[in-house]
């Protein structure tokens, strides 16, 4: 099959393991062509995207927006801090202003959870969610996806550690549905405080010493701690925090084998990666992003792709 | 359902033979030549060029894989998007003679989308088209084989397949069948 389940990309929860391979296999066609003397394919090119950006972004919403290109979309951006969100207009009535411009698909990042499902039922333009609060960031883990196996291979069976601010991390949890869809095992590791209750119930392994994760696992993938989302104090202080969970280069010397490491940025250097792991070999921060825009492309080309 | 055999193996492997022997008359020794099979049917038959190219010339003919899908002009026209293919091509086409090959020529409508695809890979000095079955009555562009195995009088309710022995057929042929009516 060479379709998706579902004309919205809302989250990874509601996707099947077709749906996810379909995704990763196409991006694996788009990095080619992202590679190309000429990077562009006209596929998208009678089109047009709204990006709406509720909250900051550097990394998603510049791959989104080269994604759209190389495609040949045309592209309009909206972010909230200079629009009439501020004179408070609601999300439905923002959307649809734009949508009667004649916009066809909308990429849309929000700090409420569900935001994105919200609009899917009230507007009928495709929804890609680019992040939603602390639920979901699905392109975040398709591009992880993307470049465990491009390093790995298939990752049936593969052992991934999820390490750092669990509770915050949207883009822990479409991590844990997209590699668990993929056949890999999952564990979470950070301090117990940054642990949402009952995690486990998603069938993951719960570790709370970053070396024993580092030890059982092929790759780690590393969070941010989210500052700006802690209301309270989770822990005593960055320091305390870098020295029970940073991740140096003499921990991964350590191990009897080498691991992949990954971030999805923005790193807080010092914080919970040393620059000495972060720039080293093992780590694949800046393919996640070379990729990131290859599985957006993959995204928006198989969403867009049905007859309209 | 009703099916005519149009070539047979051997049938196929003189027109191979012919094949390489016109590519060796208009391109010598290959020196400014390359080939891209497209995707997804034209790579059998191009690999299988490549091959014979070799034995007949004791040349090694560049080659790669072409994938046309990002650039079709149905896309959004049928009910889903198509696969695409792997697109494979270590060379640039820069000041290059190509040579497309693909199995079959129908509508003309993958060329096109072949062309524009190829031109990603630099300004070809000339470009031919190579096709082991050119459909003649069915064409939408105005696009026409350099090289064709045969040329058949085919209507839209008829397939034409090709089958190849590499691909786990019996043995290579290329048979005229007839769309099941919906």
């Amino acid at each position: 099959m060479s379709q998706l389940s579902t004309r919205h990309l809302l989250g990874i929860k509601n996707l099947t393991e077709e749906d996810v391979n379909l995704i990763l296999d196409t991006a694996e066609n788009f990095k080619e062509v992202i590679n190309r003397p000429i990077k562009k394919v006209p596929s998208l090119r009678d089109i047009t995207i709204a990006n709406i950006f509720f909250e900051n972004s550097t990394r998603t919403r510049l791959s989104f927006e080269l994604a759209e290109k190389r495609l040949s979309a045309d592209v309009v951006n909206f972010s909230s801090s200079n629009s009439s969100v501020k004179k408070g207009e609601t999300l439905v009535d923002t959307v649809n202003n734009i949508l009667s411009m004649k916009v066809d698909m909308v990429v849309m990042r929000h700090s409420s959870p569900g935001a994105p499902h919200f609009l899917s039922k009230n507007i009928s333009a495709n929804i890609v969610n680019a992040g939603d609060g602390t639920h979901e960031h699905p392109t975040q883990a398709l591009l992880d996806a993307f470049s465990m196996r491009e390093k790995l291979g298939d990752l049936q069976g593969k052992k991934i550690a999820i390490i750092g601010d669990i509770l915050h991390s949207r883009v822990a949890l479409s991590n844990i549905f997209c590699l668990q869809k993929l056949g890999a095992e999952v564990m979470v590791c950070g301090p117990i405080t940054l642990l949402p209750k009952h995690i486990e119930s998603l069938g993951v392994k719960v570790e709370l010493d970053v070396r024993k994760a580092l030890a059982w696992c092929d790759v780690a993938n590393v969070l941010r701690i989210q500052l700006e989302r802690q209301q309270i104090k989770y822990f005593p202080s960055l320091r305390e925090y870098s020295l029970y969970y940073g991740i140096n280069k003499k921990m991964l010397q350590q191990l009897d084998k080498e691991i992949v490491v990954m971030h999805p940025g923005p790193i807080n250097r010092g914080v919970e990666l040393s620059s000495d792991v972060a720039d080293s070999k093992q780590a694949i921060i800046l393919q996640q992003v070379e990729n990131g825009v290859a599985v957006r492309m993959a995204v928006l080309y198989l969403l867009a792709g049905v007859r309209s | 359902m009703q099916k005519r055999l149009v070539l047979n193996q051997q049938q196929i492997q003189i027109i191979l033979k012919r094949f390489c022997h016109q590519l060796i008359e208009n391109h010598d020794n290959f020196e400014n030549t390359v080939l891209l099979g497209l995707q997804p049917r034209g790579i059998v038959l191009l690999d299988r060029i490549v091959k014979e190219l070799e034995i007949v010339s004791g040349e090694k003919v560049p080659a790669g894989y072409l994938d046309a899908t990002f650039h079709r002009d149905d896309f959004r026209r049928r009910d889903f998007p198509l696969k695409a293919n792997e697109t494979k091509i270590n060379f640039l086409v820069e000041g290059k003679k190509v040579i497309l090959v693909d199995d079959v020529l129908y509508k003309g409508r993958s060329v096109r989308a072949a062309m524009d695809a190829m031109i990603a890979f630099g300004r070809p000095q000339k470009v031919e088209l190579m096709v082991l079955v050119d459909r003649k009555l069915t064409r939408d562009y105005p696009i026409m084989p350099d090289y064709f195995g045969i040329r058949v009088n085919t209507l839209d309710s008829q397939y034409v397949v090709v089958e190849w022995a590499s691909q786990g057929q019996p043995e290579d042929a290329v048979w005229i069948t007839e769309k099941e009516k919906k």
